[in-house]
């Protein structure tokens, strides 16, 4: 019992934080400890964050096997946690201006990290269930957190619903894998399914609980809710949806197929692979039509997961590697991408419609270059670290012998690359006719922003050590 | 100097840096520094390229001045030159001041504008030295970034069109090439340029969706690389995007375009698709002679329709570019050698025909061949520049476009006469364009009232031709001193592809032709 505890030790104090602190914000200052708390849970995250990534090693198991704790559960939680305190500590200015500084806020973001841990971790279908209800719950509240606003209730409850149904196909799923398999512990499925011949009725499970998980990663064709939740959040709220819970959706994915489903790799990996196709050409044709920011970036973290569903589709630990890698540099990318439509504002207003970028260069150089180092990142284009993103899973899809599907993504990578040079195109070409945008003086997002195009510059140069992490991590899921 | 190339690779990346970190302002003091702080960094990397060549020894067919070391996600920084690379490597940087110095009446956003110049020569210059598939790609594919926005920013008026079309094909081009790069590190377990030159991909013909591919996975290598490079080259017929991207590009960008972009294709072909595909390349070089000598024939007629300068070039460009492709899938001696005198030699030319263009451009803002007419009277030195430009061009013996395109054709004559007949007419169709235009623009009397005041040439402009034509006439009357140091690299090359192919059990297309 001890050890079990000790090993679900981070879980417990962020959990145990955010009740404390529900508590004692609803009994002292409300609302106007919003900003305390809210640096209280990043500085947390951080903790948890170093204390898992500098601390951990090896491989415990707890609760007989319902947790798992080892390299690939370590990579995903330290990502999720950096990427949650930085969006965290990047909305803080946003919501105070707009009164929308709720306390709950930040401890709703702590409780789906905590959701989004067990995810990561689980090592049986009802410890999954559980962590990936308590990271949903958390995300329908908050997506709907400007409750005077219809659009944001209209997120929530689309985001709401579907979630529902999603969840209802994966407990379907769940209960047709417990049937067939006897037991609901990925050590016991894994044997049940054998190596290439599981019972039909388990694939027939494996299927629903792959259509529920591609909802949460909005894959295609399950991904309508995406576009109409990341428009109407709130735009800090959105920047969470695209990073953290993109990142735990993923692993866990890669924990169920592989720990689970390891043996019948064949069976899934083409579901995996036409999933991938459909949302890297959906992504990439529906794009271009948007002139909404916020929906734009929705569609490309469609055509985003697309690629990153390459590296599970491949099936092996290079192609969970390649993976874990592109999510890494997905988030960077995504947090230095909502930092700046974080800072764009007109008349003290926030604007999404993109032709507010017209000659943005002029009126504001550096952070038109680094938006554009951005955005060429996004497209993939060299020397950015995006382009490494794309190389890696390409490598592991050409190594499985995927080529067809590296072949089309590389089509859908070129008309994807449309849209990202709009951006360009509207901040440097322009024209001078309209009226640009309010020079905004916000720190934290200006590092942010500054930041993360720095890092795919230079990351390009070293790596820090995260593709070495990625390939232990990877080693340590799939053998 | 061990880490020779990448100093030279590396300080147009610099001087980028110094120019965004400390350049402040925008003021004509500023401007002026941006102008110079350009020039001098890319006349010192020229001159400190002159000690890659003094470096060079040309009987060595190998790389040389090789350096190595371990980068990221277990790929490898590796640079070197041969007897292919070297001189595209000093044309760069023998071209790269003159644009600069042709810029110098640029005014809106000159800083940006110079880094865009200067982060373009090192990406160019990395692609001539890059001995690694994924270095290679990655100098070869972010150069887009910075030509993009010089054609968006200070591009004609129709510049929103021509850079997105220019972006969007090649990167389509080059992201096929990128697949098939991860196939070849798939098939071979190395990206390493060297290694992969001796690899052996597969040829058995095998079948795709019911289509034979003869010649297998080397075939379909080949078309992926194929579908960069021609489009890069530009190969009719997906040139279009090329006279699009000259007409709106300011002058400088046409001259980098014409002169040392444009080469990224040939370099493509002779560095990748014929010695580490030589059996794709055998199958396929009937499509791409043909492809030539219809590039050659098909752009010089349509060259000859042009109202517009620049576009007019644009064409002679690719019918040029035509020769060239010709020349290296000839896949002998001469052929190879023409190919790569020819794009050194256009390199020269078409760099200086845009010049020319921009001259005039500067005075009277318009590239309308009709708006011209006369100016010999006004402006004899830019007569007498234009008129050496537009023989060169045409092939004139004693310069430099000459031997290109004699080499060219006497190597393709040896393996396929047919196209060496179709693409010799090229040759009399480009002086019928050449001198048209030159006599419109150039000749007649000077009636257009909007030119009686039309000044000639500054000593800026004549000192920026000045080189140009020395080596458009060094080169034309001493053809050997490219031919020297090409000669080994060419003739190891030529042996290589000719004993691979024997290997294969095909009989190179030369002795078929012969027989």
């Amino acid at each position: 019992m001890q050890a079990d505890l000790n090993t679900i030790l981070p879980e417990i104090l962020i959990a145990v934080y955010a009740m404390l602190a529900l508590v004692f914000a609803v009994y002292t200052g409300k609302d106007k400890l919003a900003g305390t708390i809210t640096y209280l849970t990043a500085a947390v995250f951080l903790v948890v964050a170093a204390f898992i990534g500098l601390g951990g090693s090896g491989a415990q198991s707890a609760f007989g096997g319902m947790f798992q704790d080892d390299a690939f559960a370590r990579f995903a939680k330290v990502t999720i946690l950096l990427s949650a305190a930085a969006v965290l500590v990047m909305g803080m200015g946003f919501l105070e201006k707009r009164q929308m500084m709720k306390f709950e806020y930040p401890l709703l973001v702590a409780l789906s990290v905590v959701g989004m841990m067990f995810m990561v971790s689980a090592g049986d279908l009802m410890a999954l269930y559980m962590g990936l209800e308590l990271q949903s719950l958390a995300l329908y509240v908050i997506a709907a957190m400007r409750r005077d606003s219809v659009r944001s209730t209209e997120a929530g409850l689309k985001y709401f619903v579907l979630g529902a149904l999603s969840s209802g196909l994966l407990l379907y799923g769940s209960s047709l894998v417990y049937g067939y398999a006897g037991t609901t512990m990925f050590t016991g499925i894994i044997a049940a399914a054998g190596e290439g011949l599981a019972p039909i009725g388990l694939l027939f499970g494996l299927v629903f609980v792959i259509a529920g998980l591609a909802f949460k990663v909005s894959a295609v064709p399950f991904h309508m809710w995406t576009p109409d939740v990341y428009e109407g959040s709130p735009t800090p709220v959105t920047a969470f949806f695209a990073t953290a819970p993109k990142v735990a959706a993923m692993a866990l994915f890669a924990r169920v197929l592989h720990d689970a489903f390891g043996g019948v790799s064949a069976d899934w990996s083409q579901v995996l692979a036409v999933l991938s196709v459909l949302s890297m050409f959906l992504g990439a044709i529906a794009a271009i039509g948007q002139t909404n920011i916020k929906r734009l970036m929705a569609y490309s973290s469609i055509a985003h997961m697309g690629y990153a569903i390459i590296g599970l589709a491949a099936g092996t630990a290079l192609g969970v590697e390649a993976m874990l890698t592109y999510m890494a540099i997905y988030v960077t990318m995504n947090i230095g991408t909502f930092a700046f439509i974080l800072s764009m504002e007109r008349d003290g207003q926030p604007v999404t419609d993109i032709s507010a970028l017209n000659l943005y260069s002029k009126a504001e150089p550096g952070k038109a270059l680094a938006l554009l180092i951005l955005m060429f990142s996004l497209a993939g284009v060299p020397p950015m670290l995006g382009f490494f993103a794309k190389l890696g899973v390409w490598r592991a899809g050409v190594d499985a012998g995927l080529f067809w599907l590296v072949v089309a993504s590389a089509v859908a990578s070129a008309i994807g690359a449309f849209y990202y040079l709009r951006i360009v195109y509207y901040m440097y070409f322009g024209d001078e006719a309209e009226q640009g945008l309010d020079e905004v003086r916000a720190p934290v997002l200006w590092v942010l922003l500054m930041g993360s195009a720095a890092i795919m510059l230079v990351g390009v140069i070293n790596l820090f050590g995260v593709d070495g992490a990625a390939a232990a991590a990877a080693a340590a899921l799939v053998n | 100097m061990d880490n020779l190339l990448s100093i030279v690779t590396f300080i147009p990346a610099v001087a980028a840096l110094i120019l965004a970190l400390f350049l402040r302002g925008d003021d004509d003091a500023a401007k002026r520094n941006a102008k110079w702080v350009a020039l001098l960094a890319t006349a010192i990397t020229f001159l400190v390229s002159l000690f890659i060549l003094s470096d060079f020894d040309a009987s060595n067919t190998g790389f040389q001045m090789v350096e190595e070391r371990s980068w990221l996600m277990g790929l490898t920084y590796k640079m070197g030159v041969d007897g292919i690379s070297v001189l595209f490597v000093m044309l760069t940087t023998f071209m790269m001041p003159l644009t600069i110095a042709a810029s110098w009446g640029v005014n809106t956003r000159v800083k940006e504008y110079m880094i865009a110049f200067l982060l373009l020569e090192t990406l160019m210059l990395g692609v001539f030295m890059a001995l690694d598939l994924v270095l290679f790609y990655l100098f070869f594919e972010a150069g887009l970034i910075p030509m993009f926005l010089i054609i968006g920013i200070w591009g004609g008026a129709n510049r929103i069109y021509a850079s997105f079309k220019f972006f969007l094909y090649t990167f389509l081009g080059s992201v096929l090439m990128l697949v098939a790069m991860v196939a070849m590190y798939a098939d071979a377990g190395s990206t390493d340029i060297p290694t992969l030159m001796n690899h052996s991909f597969g040829y058995e013909s095998f079948s795709i969706l019911g289509i034979q591919v003869i010649g297998g996975l080397q075939t379909l290598l080949f078309l992926a690389f194929f579908a960069s490079f021609a489009v890069k080259m530009p190969m009719w017929p997906v040139h279009t995007w090329l006279p699009d991207a000259h007409v709106q590009a300011p002058t400088a960008g046409s001259v980098v375009l014409a002169a040392i972009l444009l080469k990224m294709g040939g370099y493509g072909f002779l560095r990748f698709s014929l010695p580490m595909f030589p059996v794709g390349a055998d199958v396929l070089t009937p499509m791409v002679l043909w492809m030539s000598a219809i590039a050659i024939v098909y752009t010089s007629l349509v060259a000859m329709v042009q109202e517009d300068m620049k576009k007019l070039i644009a064409y002679s460009s690719v019918a040029h570019m035509g020769f060239v492709t010709m020349g290296i899938f000839a896949a002998n001696q001469q052929g190879v050698d023409g190919a790569i005198f020819q794009m050194v030699s256009h390199g020269f030319i078409s760099g200086a025909l845009f010049l020319c263009v921009g001259v005039i451009y500067d005075r009277m803002h318009t590239r309308e061949i009709d708006a011209y007419g006369g100016l010999v009277n006004r402006m004899p030195a830019y007569a007498l520049i234009f008129m050496f430009f537009t023989m060169a061009n045409v092939g004139l013996p004693g310069t430099s476009g000459f031997v290109g395109e004699f080499l060219t054709l006497v190597g393709i004559f040896q393996v396929n006469t047919w196209v060496a007949a179709v693409a010799t007419s090229g040759v009399i169709l480009s002086a019928a364009y050449a001198l048209w235009l030159y006599r419109r623009v150039v000749f007649g009397d000077l009636i257009k009232e909007s030119l009686k005041s039309i000044t000639d040439m500054t000593s800026r402009e004549k000192a920026i031709f000045a080189p140009l034509v020395a080596m458009t006439l060094l080169l034309g009357v001493y053809p050997s001193l490219v031919t020297d140091i090409i000669g080994p690299s060419v003739a190891d090359f030529v042996t290589n592809y000719e004993t691979a192919l024997h290997d294969a059990g095909r009989a190179a297309t030369t002795m078929a032709q012969s027989h």
